[in-house]
């Protein structure tokens, strides 16, 4: 039985307002109300919980929000204790772990704020039940509607907390980073760092790092245009070619791509690295055969490396829009395309106006997110060229490097920039954001797909 | 007209024949040279000189780099975050899909932000937090944070749940069901494709990892997942003499995951056209 409904009838404001002092009491007593109406059990883990929070607000939610505001006042080092006069080592403060426990805090009383507002609800619930002369449910049966009508409650709330902890607050916790001086100069143990607004994001758009940003921001989106038209066209002409009318084994032809699909990402690109390699495979084949004097630098030459990134990328994607189109065109209506046949319309014009304008309207929805993935596409780069060649005149990235692997070298390399690292990254969601909301707002299947 | 149809067709077939010829190539030449016998990296030849299967049996008997170990550790990583994950999954789709409580909504729109983030933007301060936890360098950690993104990924899972008659749950409801019977007794019964379908892409993901798995292990080799492994065996020192052992490693990792995706292939398609085709 699902009574929230009934008891949303009247709103907690209404219910502390009318309520006798019981009700009334427990916006200040967690669970007075509970107590007072023979939910004893329910009461005491309200009046718990209020406990336990407010002895954690004092001991530790208090310092840790003054440890977010300051981030680290001592540094590591050496310090003369006023009281003696001797110079001790202290280990100083840990800017990141004030800043960690910090949000950790905010999270908790966000927390406590909710299990606070189930304790008004349940105190309006029982005015309710007290108005209408009702018996106030046990707590046995409370926890039987964790089977039933709050099933969704017990089932999502462990993966709720590990998203939390591991998507939420890392996320949170980066975006900080994006405000605070945070880089390898300035980074614990033995440094702190500070907020310093949006000083960070001025130096990406204006400052020193725009003679990086927008080269490479440039490059990201002319791949991310190229990898996905170049995978989608030719993708969608091998399945054509592979349904001509009156071909034989199409189902070997088609095996044969598959397959290399089924090779793992990393282990394919991994080969293609090595294959395109100066002393590599294919330079040494068209050296044998005569085709040319020296290796050519299909990896180490800046505009070479970028038309062998999106070859490669078409070797790995175009057998996937091959598989996913050739079940599209099989489901096409026939009659369509006999008629316009019939009429006398050439291969070329069904094409054009009948077969294409159909696989493009069911793969819109996926052309988007592929493109969304092409912004982000870490591994293509990141295993073939590794971003290199190296480009003088960018700050730590290379000629092909994207947005997100120069994050990733910003990150995790010797520069460890991770202020840096941290406004590209907020920078990379909003241009994610802005194409899935176009995507979001102009194509209906993605928008039934994804909130329904 | 005949002879016209015919020369298509031919040319046709000529060229398939040479786009297989580019496709297979490079697949080819890697698994050629794991059974190559002389030379170092790299050679002016396809097709080896010599065969041996010393390639394959260095992978197991050197202290370096422990391959058995590591395929070890990919395997209960991989079995750990199938289960888990898995689970974790189908509860959130089923929760998302078929209970209309007030959040949902909100959840949903939430969750499409959050996975909008790229995922190397907060893998730093993961780093830090399982550091905090003093979790780094375990395996423990990677089926952790594997498991947890799970939680996100739900999209598939749930449209499928979408396409299950909610009249079924009607029904048992009016016969009594608890939600909780409806979903162990009726709905997973019925949600074995997609189940198997969850499972398999949850057990190959950390067969392909590597980057998330480098940083939480550093430089733990005795716990690396083969992708670390046989990425390590590629640094500019090393290549020379451990090429052919890496081709090698790559035939035996690839051989497994190729046949399960053969064998997911059809909920591949599914999955990518179902959500659009309605």
């Amino acid at each position: 039985m699902n009574n929230s409904k009934y008891y949303e009838k009247v709103s907690v404001l209404e219910a502390l307002k009318k309520g006798s002092i019981d009700i009334k009491l427990s916006a200040l007593f967690m669970g007075f109300a509970n107590l007072a109406n023979k939910q004893i059990i329910k009461g005491l883990l309200f009046l718990l919980s209020e406990i336990l929070f407010l002895i954690t607000f004092v001991l530790q939610v208090i310092p840790s929000i003054h440890g977010l505001i300051t981030l680290g006042t001592q540094k590591a080092g050496e310090v003369v204790d006023p009281d003696t006069g001797i110079t001790i080592t202290v280990s100083g403060d840990n800017s990141f772990l004030f800043l960690l426990f910090g949000l950790a805090a905010l999270i908790f009383c966000a927390v406590f704020a909710y299990i606070y507002w189930c304790n008004l609800k349940s105190a309006r619930n029982l005015y309710v039940i007290k108005k209408e002369g009702l018996k106030a449910p046990s707590f046995k049966e409370d926890v039987a509607t964790l089977s039933n009508s709050r099933f969704h409650m017990t089932m999502m709330a462990v993966p709720l907390l590990g998203v939390l902890v591991f998507t939420v607050l890392p996320l949170i916790l980066t975006i900080c980073l994006a405000f605070t001086n945070a880089d390898k100069d300035h980074f614990p143990p033995g440094n702190l760092f500070s907020w310093v607004g949006f000083e960070n994001f001025g130096n990406i758009i204006t400052g020193r790092m725009a003679g990086s940003f927008f080269p490479i921001l440039s490059w990201t989106l002319i791949w991310a245009v190229f990898a996905t038209v170049t995978n989608f066209f030719f993708g969608i002409l091998l399945a054509l070619v592979i349904n001509t009318k009156g071909l034989k084994f199409k189902k070997f032809w088609r095996t044969i791509f598959v397959i290399t699909i089924a090779v793992p990402l990393f282990i394919s690109l991994l080969i293609m690295r090595n294959l395109l390699h100066p002393d590599g495979p294919l330079n040494e084949l068209l050296k044998n055969w005569g085709l040319i004097q020296q290796s050519l630098p299909f990896l180490t030459d800046p505009t070479w490396a970028k038309f062998s990134i999106i070859f490669v990328n078409m070797w790995v994607g175009i057998p996937y829009t091959m598989l996913v189109s050739t079940s599209i065109i099989m489901n096409l209506p026939q009659e369509q395309l006999e008629a316009a046949e019939i009429d006398g319309a050439s291969k070329f014009q069904i094409f054009k106006s009948i077969t294409f304008p159909q696989i493009l309207l069911i793969m819109t929805p996926t052309l988007i997110q592929q493109f969304i993935g092409n912004i982000n596409n870490f591994n293509v780069i990141y295993l073939l060229t590794g971003g290199g060649p190296v480009n003088p005149e960018f700050y730590q990235a290379g000629s092909t490097d994207l947005l997100v692997t120069w994050l990733y070298k910003l990150s995790f390399e010797s520069s460890r920039d991770y202020k840096l690292a941290s406004v590209i990254g907020i920078l990379i969601f909003v241009l994610s954001a802005t194409f899935s909301l176009i995507a979001y707002t102009r194509t209906n299947s993605y928008k039934e797909g994804a909130v329904k | 007209m005949k002879s016209k149809k015919h020369i298509r067709l031919s040319l046709t077939y000529l060229l398939l024949t040479l786009l297989s010829i580019a496709w297979l190539f490079p697949i080819a030449w890697v698994v050629l040279t794991s059974f190559r016998g002389e030379g170092t990296a790299f050679v002016g030849y396809i097709i080896p000189k010599t065969f041996t299967l010393d390639n394959y049996a260095k992978l197991f008997n050197n202290e370096a780099f422990p391959f058995a170990k590591w395929f070890l550790n990919t395997f209960i990583v991989a079995a750990a975050t199938c289960v888990v994950s898995t689970f974790i999954t189908v509860v959130m789709a089923y929760s998302l899909s078929r209970i209309k409580f007030k959040f949902r909504n909100g959840f949903l729109k939430l969750a499409l932000v959050l996975n909008m983030f790229p995922g190397f933007m907060s893998m730093i301060a993961i780093y830090y937090i399982l550091k905090a936890l003093n979790l780094t360098q375990t395996l423990f950690a990677l089926v952790l944070v594997y498991s947890a993104g799970a939680a996100l990924g739900f999209y598939i899972a749930k449209g499928f749940f979408d396409t299950v008659p909610y009249s079924l749950d009607e029904s048992a409801m009016i016969d009594g069901a608890t939600r909780k019977d409806i979903f162990f007794k009726i709905t997973l019964p019925l949600s074995k494709p997609i189940i198997v379908y969850t499972a398999l892409t949850a057990f190959i993901g950390p067969w392909m990892d590597f980057i998330f798995a480098k940083v939480i292990l550093g430089d733990a080799t005795e716990k690396y997942t083969v992708a670390i492994g046989l990425f390590s065996m590629l640094a500019q020192d090393r290549i020379n003499v451990w090429f052919k052992s890496f081709a090698a490693g790559s035939v035996l990792i690839a051989i497994p995951i190729t046949l399960l995706f053969m064998y997911m292939q059809k909920y591949y398609v599914e999955g990518i056209t179902s959500g659009s085709v309605k």
